[in-house]
C-alpha cells in the first residue's frame, strides 16, 4: 500500500503481504518526504531551525518549537521569564486538543465515516488555528518560541478568546462522543485491534498516548515536570487493553485534561516580559557542550539532542521522533489482522509523515 | 422473461373521485395519445419503448438530482454547505459532473482484460435497470405485470454483483480484486436475509406479484391506521432486516466495502475513468433506487396514501415521496456510521441477520394463522410476535461479542 | 442495548443537519472570493521592504547589511549593495531580489533587521501563471511605503517608530558635540557578520 493511498497519511508506503485480507508480512518503508532536516540544522544558525521545526509534525509546530527552544535553553542556560512559561504551557495544551481532535477525525475517517466526524474535528480545529493565527502570524507554522521566551506577547483579546475557545470544547467533545464512541461498530472494528502489550512498548521505545493505552503510566509532563506543569493539577488516563479503541480514549480523555490545565493556566497567568531581556536575536552563539531536552508533545516524546562547539550553528542536531519511534511497531500490531484493520491501527499510531522522514 | 406490458387499463375502481382518477390515468392517457394512430403490433411496440424511456429517463433524472441531494445532504450535516458554485445554490452540479465524466479520458490498463474491462458497467448498468420493470410506481403505473415480480425482482438485483466481480477482475489490480471478493461474499451472505426479510411480507400478502401484494396493504384501520406491512410486527422485523440486507446490497455505507475508500483506493472502480467511472456511478444509484422502490412496495404500502382524506393526491407522487424518504435514510445512514469490516460484515448477515429472519418467519406464519383473535387473545397475539425476536438479539454470539462493551479508564 | 449508540450518532447527525440552516455556529463555511475573513494584525506572508518619503528606492530603510541574507533559513534573499562612482558602499541596496517560491514566511529577517527596514506583508493572492520571473521579487516590487506597514500592523509600526524616533534623538545628541559629519549612527547589531558570508548562488532564473 502506498505512498499513494488515502489512508496512509502522507508519503507513507507498507509493503503488506496479504493471505486473503490477512496480514502476513508488513514492512514500512520511510523516506519519501526526506528533507536533510537535520544535516539543515548544523548547517544553520540556532534561530534559524526555528522555523525548520514547525516543519517536522506540522499539527504541532508550537510544541516542536517548545521542545527546541527549551533544549537550547537548557544547552546555554538561559531563563525565561513566567509568563512565557504560562503562555508556553497555554499553547502546548491548545496544540494537544488540536492534534488529537485531528486524529480522532482521521482515526475515523479510515474507519469510513464518511468524513463527518473528520468535519467536526476540523470545524474545532480551525478555532485553535485561528487562535494560533492570530497569537503568532501563522496557522501551523507557528515559528512562535524563541531561546529565552516567546516572539510576542499576548494580548488580553487573545487570552480571552482562549479562555471562550476553552470554554466550549468540552460541550464540541460532548457532542462527538455521543456521536461516535457508543458506536458500535467502531466498538466492534477498534476493540481488540492491534493490541500493543506493555512489555513492547516500552521495549520499543513508545512514548506519549500510545504508550499510556498501553497501561504505563509515563507522562513526561509528571516525569520530568518541565515548565510550569507541576503548578497544575492534572490526570494521566490510562488504558487497560493497549488496543486500538483504548488509543482513541486515552487522547479523547487526556483533551478534557488538556482543558483542566488551560483554565487553570489562563486563571492564573501573570503579567510581565516574554522575552528575556538578555536573550539575544542575533549573533546567538551558546558555549560549548551537549543537551538533550525533550518535552512531552501530543503524539509522545519529542526531543532534541544538540552539541555546540561554540560557533553559531549546532555541531550535532538530533530530532528524537515521536512519530517514527512510534511507528516502527506497526508491523507487531497489525500481524494477524486483516488489511482494514491494519488501517486504522496506522491511523491510531497517529503519524506525521514530515516528523517520520525529516 | 416472456412479458407483456401491461396495455390494457383496469376499470375505475367505485367510488373513485373524478379528479383524482384523470390524474391518475394522466401519463397512460398521454401515452395513449401519442400512439393512438398506429395499428396493433406497432401500437405496443411503441407503447413499451415509451414505458422503457420514461422510467430510464425518470430514474436518470432522478440519479442526478440524488447525488446532488446527497452531496447537499452530506454537506449540511458535516456542517458545510455542500456544492454551491454551478447554477443556483449548485443546481446544475449534476450537469457540470456530467459534462466532466464525459469529457475526461478513458484510461483502459495495459494489462486489463480489455472486454471485460469494458463490458462490465454495461452489464451493470443493464442489470440495475431492468429490475425497475416489476415495481409499481402507482395504482396504473405497472411496467410489466409478472405474476412472480418478486422473485424476477431479485434474480435480476443478484446479479449486478457479477458485474462487479467482472470489474474488478478484468482491471487486473489487487485492490480492485480485493475489492471483487469482498462484493461476492457481501452478495452470498446478504441475498439470504433479503429474501428472508420479504418472505413475511408474501405470507401475509398471499402474493408474489407486487401489484397484488400492494393492494394487499391498501385500506385502514379505524380510518386512519394505514395497513402497511410495517406496522404489523413481522413486517416491521422484515423492514429493518430488509434495510440492513439493502444497504449492503447496494453497497451503501456503513457495507460499502467494495468500494472502502480508505482501504481500498476506489476498490473495483479503481481502474476506471471517464463514462465508464460514470455508468459505475450510476448503477450504482440505480440499485440503490429499485431496492428502495422494493422497499416501499412491500412494506411501506407502496403507492397507497397514509390517509384516507389525502387519497386525491396521485398515487405516483406518493411512491415518489416514499421513495425520496427511503433514500434520504440511506444518506443519512452514511453521514453517520463508521464501516464494517468484512469478517464482521459476514458474520453480521450470518449469525446475526438469517437467524433473525428464520424467527420472523415462524412469527409472521403465528401472525397469519391468529389474524382472528379477539379480546384478551389479541394481547397474547401481540406479545408472541413482539417477544420473539429478543430469542435471537439476546442470544450470545460466540467471537462476535467478545469484549465488545463500553469501556471505563482508570487515571494515574 | 445493541444498536443504542447508533441511534445515538443518527441523533447527533440529524441534530447537526438541522441546525445548520439557522445556527451560525454549524455552518461555518467563508466562502472565500466573495467572503472574506478579517487577517489578523499579526498575520504574515512574504516580507517587504519599507520606505520612507515618496520616493520608493531612494527612501528605502534597508542599508544592504546583508544581516537578513545570512540569517534567512532557506536563504531566499539575494543583496548587492550599491556604490557611488569612487567604490564607496552608499549604503543602498544595488540588487535586493526575494525568491517568493522560496521564502516560507518565517519572519526572521524582520527579526534580525537592525534598521526596521523588512517587514512582513499581508498579501497573499499571488497566484500567477509564470513560475520563475514572476515569483522572483527585485527591489522595486518589494518596495511598499511606510503609511502602508502602519495599515498593516498599527501595533508594531508605533513601536517601530518609537525605537526610530529614539534612535534619532540619540544620533542627534550625538552629533551635536561632535563633528557635523558623524557617521548616522542606528542601534546596530553587536553581532553584524563582520566577515562577509559566502554569497549564496544566484536564484534560478
Amino acid at each position: 500500500m502506498g505512498p499513494h493511498h488515502p489512508s496512509t497519511h502522507g508519503v507513507f508506503r507498507m509493503m503488506v503481504t496479504l493471505d486473503g485480507e490477512t496480514v502476513v508480512k508488513l514492512k514500512p518503508v520511510f523516506g519519501y518526504l526526506h528533507r536533510n532536516h537535520e544535516k539543515i540544522g548544523e548547517n544553520t544558525t540556532y534561530l534559524a531551525s526555528m522555523p525548520y521545526t514547525d516543519r517536522l509534525d506540522y499539527f504541532c509546530s508550537m510544541t516542536n518549537n517548545w521542545a527546541y527552544a527549551l533544549a537550547v535553553e537548557q544547552l546555554a542556560g538561559l531563563p525565561v521569564p513566567e509568563r512565557a512559561e504560562y503562555l508556553r504551557v497555554i499553547l502546548a495544551e491548545l496544540t494537544r486538543l488540536l492534534n488529537h481532535t485531528c486524529l480522532a477525525g482521521f482515526l475515523l475517517q479510515d474507519t469510513g465515516a464518511s468524513g463527518t466526524p473528520l468535519m467536526y474535528a476540523f470545524r474545532e480545529r480551525e478555532k485553535i488555528l485561528d487562535l494560533f493565527e492570530s497569537l503568532s502570524g501563522s496557522r501551523m507554522m507557528c515559528n512562535y518560541q524563541r531561546f529565552g521566551g516567546c516572539r510576542i506577547d499576548a494580548t488580553p483579546e487573545w487570552l480571552a478568546a482562549a479562555r471562550q475557545l476553552v470554554n466550549g470544547y468540552n460541550a464540541f467533545l460532548d457532542e462527538y462522543e455521543e456521536l461516535i464512541t457508543g458506536n458500535e461498530i467502531l466498538m466492534a472494528r477498534t476493540q481488540n485491534v492491534g493490541v500493543l502489550s506493555p512489555a513492547l512498548a516500552v521495549n520499543a521505545g513508545i512514548t506519549g498516548p500510545m504508550l499510556r493505552a498501553s497501561g504505563v503510566d509515563y507522562d513526561l509532563r509528571k516525569v520530568d515536570g518541565y515548565g510550569y506543569y507541576p503548578r497544575f493539577e492534572f490526570r494521566i488516563p490510562l488504558g487497560d487493553h493497549g488496543d486500538t479503541y483504548d488509543r482513541y480514549m486515552v487522547r479523547m480523555l487526556e483533551m478534557r485534561e488538556s482543558i483542566g490545565i488551560l483554565r487553570q493556566a489562563l486563571d492564573r497567568i501573570p503579567e510581565g516580559p516574554v522575552m528575556d531581556p538578555k536573550a539575544k536575536i542575533r549573533g546567538f552563539k551558546p558555549k560549548p557542550g551537549e543537551h538533550y531536552g525533550r518535552i512531552e508533545g501530543p503524539k509522545g516524546e519529542i526531543g532534541f539532542y544538540l552539541i555546540s562547539d561554540g560557533t553559531a550553528n549546532p555541531y550535532r542536531y538530533r530530532v528524537r521522533p515521536p512519530s517514527l519511534i512510534n511507528l516502527t511497531i506497526l508491523e507487531d500490531l497489525c500481524l494477524g489482522h486483516t488489511l482494514a484493520d491494519a488501517v486504522i491501527i496506522l491511523g491510531s499510531i497517529d503519524i506525521v509523515l514530515g516528523e517520520v522522514d525529516r | 422473461m416472456s412479458a407483456s406490458v401491461s396495455v390494457l387499463l383496469p376499470p375505475l375502481a367505485a367510488g373513485q373521485v373524478g379528479d383524482s382518477a384523470l390524474l391518475e390515468r394522466l401519463p397512460l392517457m398521454a401515452r395513449d395519445l401519442l400512439t393512438a394512430g398506429l395499428s396493433e403490433p406497432w401500437r405496443w411496440l411503441a407503447n413499451s419503448l415509451i414505458t422503457i424511456g420514461a422510467v430510464i429517463v425518470i430514474f436518470a433524472s432522478l440519479f442526478a438530482l440524488l447525488t446532488l441531494v446527497e452531496r447537499k445532504v452530506l454537506g449540511r450535516v458535516q456542517n458545510r454547505p455542500g456544492p454551491n458554485r454551478t447554477g443556483w445554490g449548485g443546481i446544475l452540479q449534476p450537469l457540470a459532473d456530467g459534462i466532466k465524466m464525459l469529457t475526461k479520458e478513458d484510461i483502459v490498463p495495459r494489462s486489463a482484460d480489455r472486454l471485460l474491462h469494458f463490458l462490465a458497467p454495461v452489464t451493470l448498468l443493464a442489470l440495475s435497470v431492468i429490475t425497475f420493470a416489476v415495481i409499481p410506481y402507482g395504482r396504473h403505473l405497472v411496467p410489466v405485470e409478472l405474476d412472480a415480480a418478486v422473485l424476477y425482482f431479485f434474480a435480476a438485483g443478484a446479479a449486478t454483483e457479477l458485474a462487479i466481480f467482472m470489474a474488478g477482475w478484468s482491471s487486473h489490480n489487487k485492490y480492485s480484486l480485493l475489492a471483487a471478493m469482498r462484493a461476492l461474499a457481501q452478495l452470498i451472505s446478504y441475498e439470504l436475509p433479503l429474501l428472508l426479510a420479504f418472505v413475511p411480507v408474501i405470507m401475509l400478502a398471499g402474493s408474489l406479484s407486487t401489484t397484488a401484494i400492494v393492494a394487499a396493504q391498501g385500506g385502514w384501520l379505524w380510518n386512519f391506521i394505514p395497513q402497511w406491512h410495517v406496522l404489523t410486527p413481522p413486517g416491521f422485523a422484515g423492514f429493518v432486516i430488509f434495510m440492513v440486507a439493502a444497504l449492503a446490497e447496494s453497497n451503501r455505507s456503513p457495507f460499502d466495502l467494495p468500494e472502502a475508500e480508505s482501504e481500498l483506493i476506489a476498490g473495483h472502480l479503481t481502474e476506471y475513468s471517464g463514462f465508464k467511472y460514470a455508468l459505475f456511478f450510476m448503477a450504482e444509484y440505480f440499485g440503490m433506487c429499485a431496492l428502495s422502490g422494493m422497499a416501499v412496495t412491500l412494506f411501506l404500502g407502496g403507492w397507497q396514501a397514509p390517509l384516507p382524506v389525502l387519497e386525491f393526491v396521485p398515487s405516483y407522487l406518493w411512491f415518489a415521496a416514499k421513495l425520496l424518504l427511503v433514500l434520504l435514510g440511506f444518506i443519512w445512514i452514511r453521514a453517520t456510521f463508521p464501516r464494517l469490516r468484512i469478517d464482521q460484515l459476514t458474520r453480521l448477515a450470518w449469525k446475526f441477520l438469517v437467524p433473525l429472519a428464520l424467527i420472523n418467519l415462524g412469527t409472521a406464519a403465528f401472525w397469519s394463522l391468529t389474524h382472528d383473535w379477539a379480546g384478551p387473545m389479541q394481547l397474547v397475539r401481540w406479545g408472541g410476535v413482539s417477544l420473539a425476536p429478543s430469542s435471537d438479539v439476546r442470544r450470545p454470539r460466540p467471537g462476535h461479542q467478545r469484549g465488545i462493551a463500553p469501556r471505563t479508564y482508570r487515571y494515574a | 442495548m445493541l444498536g443504542s449508540g447508533l441511534i445515538q450518532g443518527l441523533a447527533v447527525t440529524a441534530k447537526n443537519f438541522v441546525k445548520s440552516f439557522h445556527d451560525p455556529a454549524r455552518l461555518v463555511t467563508v466562502e472565500y472570493p466573495e467572503q472574506k475573513t478579517k487577517l489578523p494584525e499579526n498575520y504574515r506572508n512574504f516580507p517587504f521592504l519599507v520606505y520612507d518619503g515618496d520616493q520608493a528606492i531612494d527612501g528605502l530603510r534597508c542599508v544592504a547589511c546583508k544581516i537578513c541574507e545570512a540569517e534567512c533559513p532557506p536563504q531566499c534573499i539575494y543583496i548587492i549593495p550599491d556604490r557611488d562612482e569612487k567604490g564607496r558602499p552608499t549604503k543602498k541596496p544595488k540588487v535586493f531580489d526575494l525568491d517568493i517560491s522560496v521564502c516560507m514566511s518565517c519572519q526572521i529577517c524582520v527579526e534580525v533587521c537592525p534598521f526596521d527596514a523588512i517587514k512582513m506583508d499581508q498579501h497573499f493572492e499571488i497566484a500567477t501563471a509564470e513560475r520563475f520571473n514572476a515569483l522572483l521579487l527585485h527591489r522595486e516590487d518589494l518596495a511598499k511605503s511606510d503609511a502602508y506597514f502602519h495599515t498593516l500592523h498599527p501595533t508594531e509600526a508605533a513601536q517601530v517608530d518609537a525605537v526610530l524616533a529614539e534612535a534619532k534623538r540619540r544620533t542627534e545628541a550625538k552629533a551635536r558635540p561632535a563633528a557635523p559629519a558623524a557617521v548616522p549612527a542606528t542601534p546596530t547589531a553587536p553581532a553584524a557578520p563582520a566577515a562577509k558570508p559566502p554569497e549564496p548562488p544566484p536564484p534560478a532564473v
